[in-house]
């Protein structure tokens, strides 16, 4: 128990002496998980819109998946991104293994099927009286989609918040495509798990401490957005 | 030639007969006073004609030239010379400008001011002005009502369809609407006036088709449809039908 609590004050004070370390792996474990919420989300809300706009054989079935994809264990995502993108894979060329580029690339792919959904979820639940008002306005299908989003904005936005939060939290794609260099592709969780492995506790309890913080951070945010 | 014209139209949904053979023509500048009860496929015939649903059977004409089953870009240039104003109005989460704009934005034709200008008349004219920055959202019932009127007035349409427009309104409001759609007559914009309200459609209407259970049962002009013989249960509007309403 002494061990935990030295260790808890070890960590407050790297935290609260702004060590190099902590704070180049902080920034950038937000860098990449930003990008691939932000990736993700401008790929996913379109996407997410046309799948609840359209009808078409097997929507349900689609969305069904989707909504199975949402525990997708990270390992799996990991090792189909690494297939795809290892130097025999079919995005060999643009060696993105082992770089930050190729974990946002894995972790947008990871966070999709959540914002996906999230976004049909959303959708729906604006009612088809704005659509018709829309339409009967003289709108377009891609305004009257846009229109149906900006409506949605709250909960789209949860999505997106929701899906950074997974991106920030996750091990598996960070570990298996960024390979945890150090100084280059070291998150916060590859941190904790390498470092805990070599037994240096108050440097993991920081970077925990951090995870959780932001995690906390998003929450309140998200909260906020909800109007709660 | 009839500026508006439906054929044989009729709507059906599964094994519910919603429209039967319905046929109208309405020429610009006129009030087309549409009354029936609740559920006698009053609004179903609205979006049939402003193309929000594809009938079942028969046809729409606008300005001698089929628009219903054609694909949708010439569904939506049909549609961008009408505008509709729903029952329950519902607005858009922004500001009242936002809201009345919308429609004009979407045609992307007027700069920013000549919306701002427009804008600034179509609330003028339901007696709203000064709304613009207000949040449209937190308005009381009769106001989104006329926000929506004025929504669907800024942009000129050549043909207005009104869902009991008045329905939600205390009785000073529901007189303004009327002076404001009386003030369409003989312009250039048809209307088409969706009411189970009798005094209103017989003071706004040219003239009137009585739909019941979705079909036309007595169709003419106002004074014939509303003539003092009607009322001794003799007219038109009482000779072979029921009026539940």
């Amino acid at each position: 128990m002494e061990e935990i609590y030295s260790g808890l004050l070890q960590a407050l004070e790297l935290i609260a002496a702004r060590d190099p370390q902590v704070v180049e792996i902080t920034f950038r474990s937000i860098f990449i998980s930003l990008s691939s919420a932000f990736l993700a989300g401008i790929i996913c809300i379109p996407l997410g819109g046309i799948i609840e706009f359209r009808q078409f054989w097997g929507k349900r079935a689609l969305i069904n998946l989707i909504q199975t994809f949402y525990s997708l264990p990270t390992v799996t995502v990991g090792l189909l991104v690494f297939l795809l993108i290892s130097r025999s894979g079919p995005l060999g060329s643009l060696n993105l293994l082992f770089s930050p580029a190729g974990m946002i690339f894995g972790q947008a792919i990871l966070v999709s099927p959540i914002m996906i959904g999230l976004t049909i979820t959303a959708l729906a639940g604006i009612g088809p009286q704005i659509r018709d008002t829309s339409k009967s306005l003289g709108a377009t299908e891609t305004q009257i989609i846009i229109t149906v989003i900006k409506e949605a904005r709250v909960a789209v936005m949860a999505a997106v918040l929701l899906g950074f939060g997974r991106a920030l939290s996750e091990v598996g794609v960070a570990m298996m495509i960024g390979g945890n260099i150090r100084g280059y592709t070291r998150v916060l969780t590859t941190s904790i798990a390498l470092e805990t492995s070599m037994g240096n506790l108050e440097l993991s309890m920081a970077l925990g401490i951090i995870l959780i913080s932001i995690s906390l951070a998003v929450n309140l945010l998200l909260n906020r957005f909800q109007g709660r | 030639m009839a500026f508006f014209e439906i054929r044989s139209l009729g709507k059906s949904y599964g094994k519910a007969e919603i429209l039967k053979g319905i046929d109208l023509t309405v020429e610009r500048g006129e009030i087309l006073g549409l009354i029936g009860p609740t559920g006698s496929g009053k609004t179903t015939l609205l979006r049939l004609v402003n193309l929000l649903d594809d009938p079942s059977t028969g046809c729409i004409l606008f300005d001698g030239r089929e628009v219903s089953g054609r694909p949708e870009r010439e569904k939506l240039a049909a549609r961008r010379k009408m505008a509709m104003v729903f029952q329950k109005p519902v607005m858009f989460k922004a500001s009242v400008e936002k809201n009345v704009s919308y429609g004009l934005r979407m045609r992307g034709r007027d700069d920013a001011k000549v919306v701002r200008e427009r804008v600034k008349e179509a609330l003028a004219a339901v007696g709203l002005s000064g709304y613009e920055r207000r949040d449209a959202n937190t308005l009381s019932g009769g106001e989104m009502q006329r926000i929506a009127l004025s929504r669907a007035l800024v942009l000129q349409p050549e043909l207005l369809l009104l869902d009991e427009p008045t329905a939600n309104l205390d009785p000073r409001s529901a007189a303004s609407i009327d002076i404001l759609l009386q003030s369409l007559a003989g312009g250039k914009t048809a209307v088409i006036l969706a009411t189970h309200n009798m005094p209103q459609c017989r003071n706004l209407a040219d003239r009137v088709a009585v739909l019941q259970a979705g079909r036309i049962t007595a169709q003419g002009k106002n004074e014939e449809i509303f003539n003092d013989k009607a009322e001794d249960q003799s007219g038109p509007l009482y000779s072979g039908i029921c009026v539940p309403w």
